[in-house]
């Protein structure tokens, strides 16, 4: 084990942390909040020097790192990127609580957007801004922002960015490892840039439009008011819906588009497969939401917001869906697991993993019928390996298994059994609102700060797919033979 | 600079991985899941999986933009194909290992011709030059030329006897009448580009930049009494030994090649008049007794088997044979070979790895980059550069010893109206010289470079 490598990786993370901090620190003194200034400065300067110290003491001797060094770094890195990231919330007085202040950053980092704010309005615009903008840091991940601006001497980096970026498959864009973790940082930022350009003309004010794009951007779902997005206009929601959805593509395709290949875009079956399925899911719900607005423009509106809003994990509402028929709650509920594609911001399952799953069932069903067939599960037309297949159905079984843990350690709150289980998958897939008392106008404010660390764990454990906290935390990987 | 690589096998993973180190954007291509996947996770480079012929595999790697193509496969045919299409395609130059005798004799030229190829290399026949100039100059363990100028650099080990040993630098010039300049040592792992205070010890590796006039006398004046070498045991009948065998056999020397195989050396007799091809089993090292080993000028291991010929080198060294080359394809077997006392390794993966950086460092000169070539000496830990100074160079007219250059980092020639000049403090560059400049463990790509 490259325990030097690790530190130092590690120190660079929080040297840049502390570096990125110095945004909020600014729109402090756009805003003239004095006493955050303050809180962020100090926070500033304790990262950079505890990560330039991490950094020269522990020099590499080698800079090889294999795949396990890959899940460690990554593992340590974010937990210690949310420790230091809520530190402001904690010095600021605004989240006084060390378990609240945790689970907001947690939140923030894993995209989830679930809060335990009761009331957000009140809360001062440097410290709202720092929210959003750890969903656009998380979003695309930390380690592969260091990889794009850093120097980087290893062909190796290719474990941490695999263990960051989600998905079953993580291949390269180009040559480099740098390179394409500068193309993903290049399109991220000119997408959140659109977006942000569009909300300003729609109506929101700066303020609004750049927390808002952050927090489409990485999926994430933190907003500046109570009712989330309710109040805005419909073409503001309009833009948000399709923003959400855009964050939820392979961000492969956008680097295919911007060379002219539409081909493989066009071919691509996980985008077919993500477009159908939210018409099928944005249909269905329009017509059962039907009766409660009796307008179909704003029942086609509200429909595709949430339809994309839950799909792509983000987790903004423009109406409470808690007061809708069962039959639109139910498909909320489905939708919560789903998640968007591989290789894009969004969280959960991911679909490529749910086609897999699905194809690998028909295989073995086949192969029951005639125990001779020769048949190999095929994703994008190449054939996949028995290993790729047999590793999404484990990550399947342990995802199912992350969600009834988590689903049964936080039942000893005294909430209802939709309450508890939403929240559980929620924070898993790191959608952020569940139903019931975490539905979308509600929160997580009420639960223990016990159970708070529970979810705060489970939102780590469903961001980084688990591997990467399972493998740090397992005793074997540490001990010397 | 992108670059295609196609078949991924021994020598194309250290082509690339030479490649991927010079900084160049490298895309694989192999037919082998295995390899793609370990090519994706342990290099810089991109990997895909597919036929070097199949346009579409082509298409992924973006070979309309790749400015170097190289088709290492195990098939020359699949080679060629591939070069062929991928020049069809788009790609610049195109460079094909090309292997079977059959294409490389007289025909080689006309297939490079039709085929459009920039180069096409083999690997054998390129270690079994490089064999071939270490005869000619036995106590060397490498000898490379300078852009065909009469300079050369000489790899050596130090022996005990050897007046060498213990002597200071500083002091060696007045002992030999010619010029020369011990530029690199390499000790154990270390590499140094020494001062005039640097003591030789037994065993030290130098590289030694001389004249090619002066290499006699070089040789006279360190005792070595070895001239070329005359009588001279092959044990393999492989490619390398037939290249070598036919050089060496032009050259007058009596070339015996022993072979386990009977009909591989039924062929190689028909080929190979001049030599004496024998059946046998070089492992029996009684056989290499019979045949005459104790009274070689010198030895070469070449068979298909690594360690064979790292055992039997040591065992032709206990006999005391003059000198001894081994043939070792695997980077850590050499690396042993050479802790267990074997100067002289040869591997013609590597032969090729270096030759193809040199292409890519003149391709790149062709577009802005001043090297004009570039060697990989002392087993790749240091690179002698030859560079084109231009007038706005900033160390122009100072003597050498007043100029401040970078830690290791020597000046070892400079070429001045076609003649090589061997340097001195009092000398200065000139523009529109060539200078030629020794670097350890670093990478230049300017002359300006090695200023501080």
């Amino acid at each position: 084990m490259n325990r030097r490598m690790i530190v130092n990786m590690i120190g660079r993370i929080v040297m840049l942390e502390g570096i990125l901090l110095l945004l909020p620190t600014l729109v402090a003194l756009c805003y003239g909040e004095r006493a955050n200034i303050l809180c962020f400065a100090v926070t500033v300067v304790v990262a950079m020097v505890v990560g330039i110290l991490m950094q020269l003491i522990f020099k590499p001797k080698t800079k090889v790192i294999y795949a396990r060094e890959g899940f460690i770094i990554v593992a340590f890195a974010w937990i210690i990127l949310s420790v230091i990231g809520a530190v402001p919330f904690v010095l600021s007085g605004e989240i006084p609580n060390i378990f609240d202040a945790l689970f907001e950053t947690v939140s923030g980092f894993t995209t989830t957007g679930a809060t335990i704010l009761t009331d957000v309005e009140s809360m001062s615009k440097s410290i709202l801004f720092w929210r959003s903008f750890t969903h656009w840091l998380g979003g695309m991940g930390v380690l592969v922002l260091i990889m794009a601006i850093m120097p980087s001497d290893s062909g190796r980096a290719i474990h941490i960015l695999r263990a960051e970026m989600a998905g079953p498959v993580v291949g390269k864009l180009t040559p480099k490892i740098k390179d394409t973790a500068k193309i993903l940082y290049t399109i991220y930022l000119v997408i959140t840039f659109t977006e942000f350009v569009l909300l300003w003309i729609g109506g929101m004010d700066m303020f609004e439009s750049a927390v808002h794009a952050l927090g489409t951007a990485g999926t994430g779902g933190f907003g500046v008011k109570a009712d989330s997005l309710a109040s805005y206009n419909p073409f503001v929601q309009w833009v948000i819906t399709a923003f959400m959805l855009i964050f939820g593509i392979n961000f492969n395709l956008f680097f295919f588009m911007i060379h002219r290949k539409f081909k493989p875009v066009f071919t691509n079956r996980e985008l077919w497969f993500y477009g159908a399925l939210v018409l099928t899911a944005g249909g269905i719900l329009t017509f059962s939401i039907y009766p409660v607005y009796n307008n179909f423009s704003d029942s086609i509106r509200h429909a595709m917001f949430q339809t994309a809003s839950i799909m792509s994990t983000t987790g903004y509402a423009t109406a409470d869906f808690n007061t809708w028929p069962s039959m639109a709650r139910c498909i909320i509920f489905v939708l919560l697991f789903v998640g968007g594609c591989a290789g894009s911001t969004a969280g959960g399952l991911k679909l490529s993993r749910v086609m897999i799953l699905f194809k690998t069932i028909t295989r073995d069903i086949k192969k029951m019928l005639h125990p001779r067939t020769v048949s190999n599960v095929k994703m994008e037309g190449k054939p996949l390996d028995n290993e790729i297949t047999s590793s999404v159905t484990t990550y399947f079984a342990l995802y199912m298994g992350l969600i009834t843990i988590t689903f049964l350690v936080i039942s000893f709150e005294p909430f209802s059994l939709e309450t508890n289980l939403t929240a559980a998958i929620s924070c898993v897939n790191n959608v952020g609102p569940g139903l019931d008392m975490v539905g979308p106008m509600g929160g997580y404010a009420n639960y223990s700060s016990f159970s708070k660390f529970i979810l705060t764990v489970a939102m780590l454990f469903g961001r980084l797919e688990i591997y990467p906290l399972l493998l740090a935390f397992y005793p074997r990987t540490w001990m010397k033979k | 600079m992108k670059i295609i690589i196609v078949g991924c096998g021994k020598i194309g993973l250290t082509i690339l991985e030479s490649l991927v180190a010079e900084g160049h954007d490298v895309v694989a291509i192999d037919i082998d899941e295995a390899v793609v996947n370990s090519i994706d996770d342990r290099h810089d480079a991109m990997a895909i999986r597919g036929s070097g012929a199949d346009c579409d595999a082509l298409r992924e790697a973006g070979v309309n933009e790749a400015e170097l193509f190289i088709a290492t496969s195990s098939s020359d045919e699949l080679n060629m194909l591939s070069c062929f299409i991928a020049k069809r395609m788009g790609v610049k130059h195109t460079i094909a290992r090309i292997r079977n005798r059959e294409y490389n004799l007289n025909r080689l030229s006309f297939l490079k011709q039709q085929l459009d190829l920039s180069l096409a290399v083999n690997p054998e026949m390129l270690a079994a030059k490089e064999m071939f100039n270490i005869l000619k100059v036995p106590s060397a363990v490498k000898v490379e030329t300078f852009s065909h100028r009469g300079l050369e650099i000489i790899e050596l080990v130090v022996k005990e006897d050897s007046p060498l040993n213990g002597s200071k630098l500083m002091n060696l010039r007045s002992k030999f009448k010619f010029k020369f300049l011990i530029c690199v040592v390499q000790r154990g792992k270390e590499v140094y580009i020494p001062d005039g205070n640097f003591i030789l010890e037994e065993g030290d590796k130098i590289g030694l930049n001389i004249a090619e006039s002066d290499i006699p006398k070089l040789m006279k004046s360190l005792g070595a009494e070895k001239k070329q070498a005359r009588n001279i045991m092959l044990l393999g009948g492989g490619r390398v030994a037939y290249y070598l065998t036919k050089m060496l056999t032009e050259i007058g020397a009596n070339v015996k090649i022993i072979e386990r195989d009977y009909d591989k050396c039924q062929e190689l007799s028909d080929l190979l008049s001049k030599a004496s091809v024998l059946q046998g089993d070089g492992a029996q090292l009684d056989t290499l007794v019979e045949e005459g080993l104790d009274s070689v000028d010198a030895f070469v291991a070449l068979t298909g088997m690594d360690e064979e010929n790292i055992l039997i080198s040591i065992f032709a060294a206990s006999h005391n044979v003059p000198k001894v080359i081994t043939k070792i394809n695997r980077n850590e077997l050499a690396e042993m070979g050479s802790r267990l006392g074997l100067d002289t390794i040869i591997s013609p993966k590597r032969s090729v790895a270096d030759l193809l950086v040199q292409y890519a460092r003149a391709l790149e000169n062709s577009r802005g980059s001043n090297v004009e070539t570039l060697y990989n000496i002392m087993d790749g830990n240091a690179e002698v550069l030859e560079f084109n100074v231009k007038s706005d160079f900033a160390g122009l007219k100072i003597p050498l010893s007043q100029l401040r250059l970078k830690p290791n980092i020597l000046i070892v020639g400079i070429i001045r109206d076609r003649k090589p000049i061997i340097p001195a403090g009092a000398d200065v560059i000139m523009p529109l010289d060539r200078v030629i400049v020794i670097a350890a463990n670093q990478r230049l790509n300017d002359l300006s470079d090695i200023l501080k």
